[in-house]
């Protein structure tokens, strides 16, 4: 059971939250332009990272809000919570996969 | 030729107390150079390594493995073997699979247990009874067996299942695939595995691969633990650490890696003779012939490379297993273990060639690869021999990502992937 910080209400038990995947992902600005190769990419491609990984989770049965959180994806450890929209914070990420 | 498992040999190994009997594989060290290296020593590369020395000629093949023979989601899955998928290219797939199953103890000479006790989908509301229809309707175009199944056909199949399910899960019908079943797991691995060997094919385990040689986009060996080996060509199969093994390639994935969770509990008398699933419910449970449950339970919902499930889950597939068979409330779990499965976007394999020459991938087998491990080889193996897809996998292109052809499986596979 992950213990997940919301920035909004504070801790509470993952069963609360919904997971929302890959975060920092864009939207290509220039789609018109787009190869099916660039739209594919953009679609269904992830990195799906041993080790550090951000992604995006939402409160579902809390506050409702969306924020993003860095999380070692083989020890499960929660490195950093932040919102939305913000960069996210330097971490020394592993690299012993 | 290898000495043949047989009544006579089981004598012949009695009267030397057992203590005699020759290794059913070498150990060998790497060579320099292969013709084709096989990342990934579970049932499905052992079984296309198995296939490329048998079918194709080609026996200077090592197997890579970075821990032991099955040891990842091979050693960790329900075993239960089915090919009730609703789409055609699927059907084709998994059934050819299937009869690969029904003469595999023969044609490795090793006894894995394949059990055709049948495998039943359950309903639980209307609309799952109109799924259900429609994949069975589906399925007999195809030619795979798949019956309707009333509920109380199914009572008398499976006596302990309340059929009211409490009220939460009432079961309005199943389907039926009776040539479906479970086999023992390991023993796919080890049967291949001894085969494979007698062939020629160098099994080399404890040895974790580092990265790949490309010279010019061709690939021309793999950087491993016990240094550099030439090859001609590269099949990388180890499901979860699929993404991993590609980017050190170069190569992006649309996987995501889940962990998915299974349970076992105290041996009792058998109380359930046939294998029954629930999509709503993503639980499944049979009986092993020792006697014990095996329960299946559904992913963690986040990215994970941890070989565990998380409590939250086991708990909501227990629960429902409880509403189902209330008999079953006060056994005891004995052991629980997570697998990490690569989820595919359309829950489809991909088993493809990819941007780089000679790099073939067989991946995205979700939750349910055990029951393709003989398709699955069988199927790599032509496509890495002849470097182009066999017409079973065609359809199962990385390409298909680009140009929208999925193959989507998801909930019309029987279960929710």
């Amino acid at each position: 059971m992950l213990e997940i910080n919301c920035p909004y209400c504070g801790p509470r038990f993952e069963t609360e939250f919904s997971y929302g995947g890959e975060a920092h992902i864009e939207r290509p600005k220039d789609s018109e332009n787009l190869t099916d190769e660039q739209w594919g990419d953009y679609v269904f491609m992830n990195s799906n990272t041993k080790g550090v990984f951000l992604e995006r989770w939402v409160h579902t049965s809390g506050c409702r809000r969306w924020f993003n959180v860095a999380r070692d994806t083989v020890s499960y450890q929660i490195l950093a919570v932040y919102e939305t929209g913000a960069k996210p914070p330097k971490l020394d990420l592993r690299n012993d996969v | 030729m290898k000495s043949r498992y047989s009544i006579f040999s089981l004598m012949r190994n009695a009267l030397s107390y057992h203590e005699k009997w020759p290794e059913a594989w070498r150990s060998p060290e790497p060579k320099p150079s292969y013709d084709v290296i096989i990342v990934g020593g579970g049932g499905h590369g052992l079984a296309t390594a198995y296939y490329l020395a048998k079918l194709h000629g080609i026996h200077n093949v090592a197997v890579i493995e970075r821990g032991w023979l099955g040891g990842g989601n091979t050693g960790r899955n329900t075993t239960i073997v089915r090919s009730n998928y609703l789409w055609d290219e699927s059907a084709a797939l998994y059934e050819h699979a299937l009869k690969l199953w029904e003469g595999m103890s023969q044609e490795l000479n090793y006894n894995v247990m394949f059990s055709q006790r049948g495998v039943m989908n359950l309903a639980h509301n209307q609309h799952d009874l109109r799924e259900l229809s429609r994949r069975i309707n589906a399925n007999r175009l195809n030619g795979v067996d798949s019956e309707f199944l009333t509920p109380q056909q199914i009572k008398d199949l499976v006596p302990i299942i309340d059929l009211r399910g409490n009220g939460r899960y009432p079961v309005l019908g199943a389907s039926m695939q009776r040539r479906g079943g479970t086999a023992r797991h390991d023993a796919v691995a080890w049967g291949y595995a001894r085969r494979a060997d007698e062939q020629g094919v160098d099994i080399i385990q404890e040895c974790p691969v580092h990265g790949f040689e490309i010279e010019n986009g061709k690939v021309v060996g793999v950087q491993t633990a016990k240094g550099l080996i030439k090859a001609k060509k590269v099949g990388v199969v180890v499901a979860g650490h699929s993404s991993v093994m590609a980017e050190m390639a170069g190569i992006r994935l649309p996987l995501v890696s889940h962990p998915l969770q299974a349970l076992v509990s105290e041996p009792v008398k058998p109380v359930i003779d046939t294998v029954v699933m629930s999509n709503a419910i993503h639980a499944y449970i049979s009986q092993s012939d020792k006697g014990e449950l095996v329960i299946g339970a559904g992913v963690d919902k986040y990215v994970g490379y941890g070989q565990r499930g998380s409590l939250p889950v086991t708990e909501e597939t227990l629960a429902a297993v409880c509403e189902l068979f209330p008999s079953l409330k006060r056994m005891r779990m004995m052991r629980q273990w997570g697998g990490i499965v690569d989820t595919c976007p359309d829950a489809s394999p991909i088993i493809s060639k990819t941007p780089v020459e000679g790099f073939f991938i067989n991946c995205g087998w979700g939750t349910g690869g055990f029951k393709a491990t003989p398709g699955s080889g069988w199927v790599f193996a032509d496509t890495i021999a002849n470097d182009r897809p066999h017409p079973l996998n065609e359809a199962f292109s990385l390409e298909r990502f680009n140009s929208g052809y999925l193959v989507d499986e998801h909930g019309a596979a029987a279960v929710a992937h």
